[in-house]
């Protein structure tokens, strides 16, 4: 049990290099590649504004995601409670500092970019807890003196960005950490209980709702209710993704996109715009990649010996696989319109990079598989 | 590792190693419910989403067709189209409107009250949509505009079609066009596929008449457009098809004569060939512009039109109402020897007035005729000889008659202001006013006067069916084919008189429809006509043709406004000196030439006060010049359908 331990704290660069899974990798790139094709149709057919800051984006944090991925997770978890923090008192500076767009405060300007800390906090929070559970014993997880702690952490950056407010950001972000105190084996009783707690306070929530989200759930129920107003983006989304047929339109001549008809293609209807002018094909290779993507995460959990490594991971592809369905199943008219992106195919910086962050800690688990954390 | 905890580390892996093959199993279900619903919209529905999606895309904008023309009958175009020139302005596309308006200030001739009106109106709409600057431009501007073009960003010429008349001559019969309203569309079974905004269809006469025919096949252009509706290409193009165009019985320069004839009267002149009833001319006075009407009319002109107390718009010669008057007398006459109620030869003594039913009939002479027979009475109009032949005859007997020669009904088919006026009898008294027929009232008929209403037009077929020796014409205004019937048989029995065929027979042969009973009754009141016209005495000898070439035989008339008391009537007013409003409205029909009739006119002047003084002499001038171009119009007519 020593041998090990000692080799794999002194890994060569070239070793490194080679327990990489090359599969993520590669999948990670494609869709990359998938993206910057999709974003240059959103522009029209040219390099504007949108295509040239995806594709710097895009480069730039992949590069992050192997700067990531050869920090030992050893250092990651250490580091998780400081990062929670961090971002936890970014959260803080964007309620008093933030930028406000379209009626909501989500941004820090940071002069280089805008970053949006709600993005970080999806997987800030999963990092905390898996730190968390990773030191609990079996026998401790369900008592109540070790379930405080989760959800104080859980709740507070969930109303801090509910309230910003950002209603689809706050419920991944609680969705990832429910995943990892549900990995970590806290009772299904538990889960139960709260569920109950969370629909009797519904009423009450509802009534913190603002007129426009009340809206956009009346009118998921029932978008022709308003096809003009509010309904507009789920009926427009849908004849976009139906039009494009089996082959779809052909890349640049989606004509709900290229015609202004789809709403926000940049960003959370990016699918739209690619599965319009792909069709069946198009969005099937998609979520094929996804799978690939998700499949190999839980892989690398599957391997990694550290407790920490294997509920960062699979939880980490429970959110992962969470952001893509919320996403997939909004634009295709099966949730409301919430606004949460497509991870690396939707554009948006701060979302590449907790995605990237995200995934490079998984490479992390990856390449020091064998070491313990602690 | 071998601490304590490190069991307990295994446990908790396989715990959630466990639990995590719940989720993956989850994951798989929501991954097959995912592609289900990308099978269900991209395959199963992708028909109707595809369908969706064009609407979304495509948007069409109808062309207004070209209308097609109206020629008179020697194909002159009375009404046609012609290039519009319209100056239209994209916002988006001028990089700075104040300065625009200004260079447009000093190129074309528009107001700063239209200019702030376009200002607003560009508020309003979308940038993209463009606003009308003018819409009737002239060629010297259009091409002025044209030349400075390219400094003044934004705007754009456009050339469309329009709807013109070359004058004001025929504005009545022709009618004018103007934009589709509201009740058109909800009236019109045809404009529903046709409508285009802003197109113009015909409002009265024959462009109203024929407006189905004449408007063509709307075109439309497909466009792409984004979300907002702006056009991005276009897609297709049809032009869609002009209308049909039509020929008439009109001649232009009769119309012409006769409008500047008519010119501040309030009149009407219709001429009728006797044999065809082609209508030659129908004039309605005073007239209308109008080319005012296709462009949206002018506030003050319409203002101008409406109060105008002798009603240029309405088209007198069809729907104008008067009491025929003496006019009249040539089918109580005729009607009487039908019946043989009267003969030629049978006298009255006129002594200027009767006293019946303890009523006083008066004779427009307050001296009397004296001894009257039939051909004087005509002639010289005797009111007291058709009292004594109208009491006799009786109303019902006469209105049999003025019905059989096209009185009380529409002379023409579809024109809405046409009207069917009134031939009164017991029957028509009893329904419509719910009274008995007064004895009195038959001696008032019998001069044309009481319930008796007519328009020029009806007494100008009733003119033309005596003229052509009684028998039946339609008489028509769209020229359709050649209609020589009633000609082919008078040439036929002029070069057969000795036709074994009995006429009955003969006249079924040509397919006509005789009036009379005995046809040299038709000759006498013929004859009584030309003594009014001709001979010395006749009301309307005056104003006779002596070339025998032009030589017409006709009947005044007057149709009474106000009736006179008997304090005028001894005072002897004259009709010139009493006020506009209530001098008799002057009547007169005639035919020409005498021996060989030609044509059939009537002529009303609103208040002129007596037929022979202020109808005849117009009908005098307006059948020379018809006759002068008969040749003319014969020798078209007779081109017409000849095989090559």
């Amino acid at each position: 049990m020593l041998q090990p331990r000692s080799i794999q704290s002194s890994l060569g660069i070239r070793d490194k290099i080679l327990s990489i899974d090359y599969i993520l990798v590669f999948s990670i790139l494609v869709l990359g590649i998938v993206s910057m094709f999709a974003m240059y149709s959103t522009d029209g057919g040219q390099f504007k504004y949108h295509t040239n800051s995806h594709i710097l984006r895009f480069f730039v944090f992949f590069g992050m995601f192997f700067v990531v991925s050869f920090i030992s997770v050893r250092f990651w978890h250490e580091t998780s409670y400081i990062f929670y923090v961090g971002v936890f008192i970014l959260l803080l500076g964007v309620k008093y500092f933030g930028l406000t767009s379209s009626g909501s405060k989500r941004w820090l300007d940071l002069y280089f970019m805008n970053l949006q800390p709600s993005e970080l906090m999806k997987i800030g929070l999963i990092l905390f807890l898996a730190k968390y559970y990773h030191r609990i014993s079996i026998d401790g997880v369900n008592s109540f003196r070790y379930l405080l702690l989760p959800i104080t952490v859980l709740i507070a950056p969930v109303i801090l960005v509910a309230t910003q407010p950002d209603l689809g950001t706050s419920i991944l972000i609680a969705a990832g950490g429910v995943i990892v105190a549900w990995l970590a084996g806290v009772r299904a009783k538990f889960f139960t209980i709260s569920g109950i707690a969370m629909l009797a306070l519904l009423p009450i929530a509802i009534s913190f709702l603002k007129p426009y989200q009340k809206s956009r759930i009346l009118t998921f129920l029932n978008p022709e209710r308003d096809p003009l107003g509010a309904g507009y983006q789920i009926i427009q989304s849908k004849i976009a993704i139906g039009s494009g047929g089996l082959f779809g339109k052909g890349f640049l001549n989606g004509s709900q996109s290229y015609l202004d008809y789809l709403p926000e293609k940049h960003t959370d209807f990016i699918f739209t715009l690619f599965s319009e002018e792909f069709g069946f094909f198009g969005s099937l290779f998609i979520l094929i990649l996804y799978a690939i993507i998700i499949s190999r995460i839980v892989k690398i959990g599957n391997i990694t010996r550290s407790n920490f490594g294997k509920l960062y991971c699979y939880s980490f592809a429970t959110a992962f696989f969470l952001y893509v369905v919320v996403n997939m199943m909004m634009v295709l008219g099966l949730l409301p319109i919430v606004g949460s992106p497509l991870p690396i195919m939707s554009y948006g910086g701060s979302s590449m990079m907790a995605i990237m962050f995200g995934l490079g800690i998984v490479m992390s688990c990856k390449i020091y598989k064998d070491v313990p954390v602690n | 590792m071998l601490s304590p905890g490190s069991g307990n580390t295994v446990i908790k892996s396989k715990l959630i190693s466990r639990r995590m093959f719940l989720i993956t199993a989850a994951k798989a279900v929501i991954m097959v419910g995912l592609v289900g619903r990308l099978i269900s919209l991209q395959i199963n529905q992708a028909t109707k989403y595809k369908s969706l999606s064009d609407k979304n895309r495509f948007r069409e904008w109808k062309l207004a067709p070209e209308r097609g023309a109206i020629k008179d009958f020697f194909n002159t175009e009375i009404a046609s189209s012609e290039p519009l020139y319209q100056l239209h302005l994209v916002p988006e596309n001028a990089k700075d409107l104040d300065n625009l308006f200004v260079r447009l200030k000093a190129i074309l001739n528009i107001t700063d009250k239209k200019v702030s009106y376009l200002k607003r109106v560009i508020k309003k709409q979308k940038p993209w949509e463009p606003v009308i600057v003018s819409e009737n431009l002239d060629w010297s501007d259009f091409s002025r505009i044209n030349l400075f073009l390219h400094e003044l960003e934004g705007v754009e010429p456009i050339v469309s079609v329009a709807r013109t008349y070359p004058d004001n001559s025929s504005a009545h019969i022709l009618g004018y066009v103007s934009q589709i309203s509201a009740k058109d569309l909800k009236t019109k079974e045809y404009l529903k596929e046709l409508a285009v905004p802003g197109m113009a269809i015909g409002k009265t006469g024959l462009e109203r008449k024929l407006d189905e025919q004449i408007i063509g096949k709307v075109g439309y252009q497909r466009y792409e457009v984004n979300a907002f509706g702006k056009r991005i290409r276009e897609i297709k193009i049809d032009e869609g098809q002009a209308g049909k165009s039509f020929k008439t019985t009109l001649d232009y320069e009769v119309q012409k004569f006769t409008n500047e004839l008519l010119k501040d009267k309030a009149a009407a002149v219709c001429v009728m060939d006797v044999y065809n009833g082609d209508i030659v001319s129908l004039v309605s006075s005073p007239t209308f512009e109008p080319n005012e009407f296709v462009h949206g009319l002018d506030k003050a002109y319409w203002n101008s039109l409406i109060t105008n107390d002798k009603k240029p718009l309405a088209n007198k010669a069809l729907s104008g109402l008067y009491p025929p008057g003496s006019t009249i007398k040539t089918l109580v006459a005729l009607s009487a020897l039908e019946n043989k109620i009267i003969r030629p030869l049978d006298t009255f003594r006129c002594k200027g007035k009767i006293e019946l039913y303890g009523e006083k009939f008066h004779c427009w002479e307050k001296d009397g005729h004296g001894i009257v027979n039939l051909r004087k009475g005509i002639q010289r109009s005797c009111d007291v000889y058709f009292y004594e032949v109208a009491r006799k005859l009786g109303v019902d007997r006469l209105s049999d008659t003025a019905k059989r020669f096209g009185l009380g009904k529409k002379v023409l088919s579809d024109f809405i202001e046409e009207r069917s006026g009134v031939v009164p009898n017991t029957k028509w008294k009893k329904k419509f006013i719910g009274q008995n027929w007064y004895l009195g009232e038959t001696l008032h008929s019998g001069i044309g006067q009481g319930y008796f209403q007519s328009t020029p037009l009806q007494l100008c077929l009733m003119t033309a069916q005596i003229a052509n020796g009684g028998f039946k014409i339609k008489p028509r205004i769209v020229f359709d084919e050649k209609n020589d019937n009633l000609r082919n048989y008078l040439k036929h029995k002029n070069e057969n008189p000795n036709e074994p065929l009995p006429t009955d027979l003969l006249v079924s042969n040509f397919n006509l429809e005789p009036l009379f009973k005995n046809q040299e009754h038709i000759n006498l009141i013929k004859d009584a006509m030309f003594s009014s016209s001709n001979e010395p005495g006749g009301t309307s000898y005056m104003h006779r043709l002596e070339n025998p070439k032009y030589t017409f035989a006709g009947k005044t008339g007057s149709s009474q406004i106000k009736r006179f008391t008997e304090a005028q009537r001894e005072a002897e007013v004259k009709q010139e000196s009493l006020p506009y409003k209530d001098r008799d409205h002057a009547l007169f029909v005639a035919f020409a030439p005498y021996k060989n009739p030609q044509y059939a006119i009537s002529v009303l002047v609103e208040h002129g006060g007596s037929g022979g003084k202020a109808a005849a002499p117009i009908a005098k001038k307006v059948i020379k010049k018809v006759l002068e171009r008969h040749e003319l119009r014969r020798s078209i007519n007779n081109q017409i359908g000849e095989p090559v």
